[in-house]
């Protein structure tokens, strides 16, 4: 583990990994994943894997230029460059009221149903820009498609659950073309095997876990390009985290990834770069490895080593 | 670890045994309000059972009385007389028929003769001789015996020959309705010790109608009038709530069309769709203006509007139901919107995250979770309606209406109008009964009402 790890320099990871349980559990099967380091935390500090990850992601996904967020009179964010590469998981970290979840609700429009909230500046999906009047949000969400904090099923079935996205925009040519659509994405999402016997009864009678990758199988059944989770795994239990985070990681092969989150042992986990924002300013972007070892910004470097937020 | 270190390290370790004094005082302290506080609680509680139970005495006390004088309402004296129909009594040829070679007009003239004859032939006398039938010793009273029952079973024997002309020759036993006096005098409405002037019927009449008791022939039956008859003046025996009922059902189904489908369409609207600005903050505070407006000004406006202006028929269920549907809006706005406020907005954004449109938002997601409540509040609505009396004066709806409506353009009534106009009766020993028993009858429509509320309710939760 440590000797992954450089050493020089005290790690507030080093730390938490002393007190959280669920590290236990990831460092005691590390010699099995190792086999497969894609779906593996630690090879995120392997540097072979990172360079692989850089390679693959060339093609710009999303790029924001000059995004400010208003809520009223007040500025939430205040003004963000940043671009989101194909593929890629990147991670938002930052001290509570740092923008991040804001930022990321830009991304999909969710802002939108907010009366006061207001958005200037360029966000770009494919040199699409989103916030184009002539753009329809109903076909921006499909392709962007969102994992909320709290579990969010609906109180119907857990087939009904996932059938309703693609019933929704007409994906599925019929019955039997649905019933697999739900299948591959339950598969996918890891919930295939614990509930395929019981589809018909509530999603909201699943366990907290189960019910966030019932929630996850729901956004990828639409098919989107870029899936934006915020703070997915905070209402969970660490069992359910780690299940949550291996998703993650097979996702990114096919899904650009971007998620929001509090725990800074989930970024380093599950994300290829990382952007850390502070007061509605994104300070610091850069490969995960480089920012939880040495980042560029002293405020990134006092954030990860505990000292505020 | 390392936090728990720093701490112990910023306070200076305290003696031992200052510690536990500390310690002692700070517990007595929490132990001497102790006392204060559960006394407080207790005290607390005993109000609130009084409160309960001084609420339910007075329910108990409200069903009691109303249950004591409404239930006895609903049977009535009557006579099971063998009605003889003879011929010779009822002397009438045959219903003319349209004759080969004779104008319409004269027809008409031969079929007006025809029925003023029908109108002329003595039908109490086929009452009397009924009774006469079931004991011989009556033939002395005959004259007596006339104000025995209620005025309309004469015409009641003419219209079933008129129904069935084949009747004529046959003996059929017809239940005949005790008069509203006789009736007063033997279920003992009336004080028998008061001296003959304050008296209702002559001795003789008491005396007979005693005596026709006494010998069985006349008994207390099941009042079915009160179900099936309308209101009636000159037979206050029969009068009954037919009218009235039909005009509240005419007026309610008025309201639930009108009322429900605007109401939760403009909550809808309000509620998820409708910017927040100025506009529907007027809107918004206006609607809950209306909520609280008495509803009597609501009766002052359908007079102005509905019959002034638009001069639909006075006195008519339509109208009714406009303006209890007005005063309806408000309530079934103001519970429709706190019900879909109360969908968690988890739900809304999960919706919206999939790419649903805020319609199919609303109509997939929130309004089935929210249904419940706007269905609770939408029948709680209805109730008040159907107990409203106040602007249904003001458009006409207290006239004494004779006749059961046969569409919402007719002339009627409301059951809480007829239950104030019954209240309002000159023959008031007789109608006292009659009016707990129209509240009866309204009680247990309200009742039924909250409970299919109720059911609903719970059919349509969805837990999560």
């Amino acid at each position: 583990m440590t000797t992954v790890l450089s050493t020089d320099k005290p790690n507030s990871l080093e730390q938490d990994k002393a007190v959280n349980p669920e590290q236990t559990q990831f460092t005691s099967t590390e010699g099995e994943e190792h086999k497969q380091p894609a779906t593996s935390f630690v090879s995120q500090f392997d540097t072979q894997a990172a360079s692989k990850k850089e390679a693959k992601s060339n093609n710009v996904k999303l790029s924001t230029s000059d995004v400010h967020v208003y809520y009223g009179e007040s500025e939430a964010i205040k003004g963000i460059d940043l671009n989101i590469y194909e593929n890629e998981v990147i991670a938002f970290i930052g001290p509570s009221g740092c923008g991040k979840s804001t930022f990321l609700r830009t991304l999909n429009r969710m802002n939108d149903t907010i009366d006061s909230c207001r958005v200037t500046g360029k966000v770009m999906l494919d040199n699409q820009d989103i916030y184009d009047p002539n753009l329809d949000v109903v076909l921006l969400r499909a392709q962007v498609g969102m994992v909320f904090q709290k579990p969010n099923p609906f109180p119907k079935s857990i087939f009904e659950n996932v059938a309703y996205g693609p019933k929704l925009h007409g994906l599925a040519r019929d019955k039997y073309d649905l019933e697999e659509i739900v299948e591959n994405s339950l598969r996918k999402a890891g919930l295939w095997d614990e509930v395929k016997d019981r589809l018909s009864q509530p999603g909201t009678g699943l366990s907290g876990g189960q019910q966030q990758r019932l929630c996850i199988a729901r956004t990828i059944a639409v098919s989107p390009e870029v899936i934006l989770m915020d703070e997915p795994c905070s209402a969970l239990d660490p069992i359910a985290t780690a299940k949550v985070e291996e998703l993650i990681s097979e996702l990114s092969t096919q899904y650009t990834i971007a998620i929001v989150t509090h725990s800074m042992q989930q970024a380093a986990r599950v994300s290829d770069r990382t952007a850390y924002f502070h007061l509605g300013d994104l300070i610091e972007v850069n490969s995960t490895e480089k920012v939880f070892t040495q980042p560029d910004h002293q405020l990134t470097e006092a954030y990860i080593t505990g000292r505020f937020g | 670890m390392s936090t728990s270190n720093t701490t112990s390290m910023d306070q200076q370790p305290l003696d031992p045994r200052a510690a536990a004094e500390l310690r002692a005082q700070r517990k007595q302290k929490i132990e001497s309000s102790l006392a204060k506080r559960h006394r407080k609680e207790s005290t607390f509680r005993m109000f609130g059972l009084a409160s309960v139970l001084a609420g339910l005495f007075f329910v108990v006390l409200l069903f009691g009385s109303i249950l004591a004088k409404g239930l006895p309402a609903f049977w009535q004296n009557s006579m099971a007389v063998p009605v003889y129909f003879d011929p010779s009594i009822i002397n009438v040829g045959a219903q003319p028929k349209q004759q080969a070679g004779e104008s319409p007009a004269q027809f008409n003239d031969r079929m007006i003769a025809w029925q003023t004859e029908m109108g002329m032939v003595d039908w109490d006398a086929l009452i009397v001789n009924g009774i006469v039938a079931k004991d011989a010793a009556l033939e002395a009273k005959r004259d007596d015996l006339g104000y025995m029952y209620t005025s309309s079973e004469a015409y009641r024997l003419r219209d079933m020959v008129l129904a069935d002309p084949s009747l004529i020759g046959q003996t059929k036993e017809v239940k005949i309705l005790a008069d509203a006096n006789v009736d007063v005098w033997l279920a003992g409405n009336i004080d028998r010790d008061l001296p003959a002037e304050q008296q209702q019927l002559s001795p003789e009449i008491r005396q007979l109608a005693d005596d026709l008791k006494a010998q069985g022939i006349m008994e207390n039956t099941f009042n079915t009038n009160i179900f099936v008859s309308p209101d009636s003046r000159s037979s206050p025996a029969t009068s009954g709530l037919a009218g009235a009922f039909m005009g509240s059902l005419f007026m309610m189904l008025i309201v639930i069309f009108i009322s429900i489908p605007i109401g939760v369409a403009s909550a809808i609207y309000l509620e998820e769709f409708a910017p927040k600005n100025v506009i529907t903050d007027i809107i918004e505070v206006n609607i809950n203006n209306l909520a609280a407006v008495p509803s009597i000004v609501f009766g002052l406006l359908g007079a102005a509007i509905f019959i002034g202006w638009m001069h639909l028929p006075l006195s008519a269920p339509l109208v009714g139901g406009l303006v209890l549907s007005l005063m309806t809006l408000p309530t079934v706005i103001i519970t429709t919107r706190a019900s879909l406020k109360a969908v968690p907005p988890s739900i809304r954004q999960a919706a919206l995250g999939l790419g649903a449109s805020r319609l199919q938002t609303v109509f997939h997601h929130v309004l089935p979770l929210a249904l419940p409540g706007i269905l609770t509040g939408a029948i709680i609505g209805v109730a008040q309606a159907l107990g409203e009396t106040a602007p249904l004066l003001l458009i006409g709806m207290s006239a004494f209406v004779a006749s059961v409506p046969a569409s919402p353009f007719d002339q009627s009534t409301a059951l809480p109008v007829q239950i104030f106009l019954w209240q309002g009766n000159e023959l008031r020993n007789f109608f006292e009964g009659r009016t707990a028993a129209a509240i009866i009858v309204l009680l247990a429509l309200m009742i039924g009402l909250n409970s299919l509320a109720i059911w609903l309710r719970k059919k349509f939760e969805v837990r999560w």
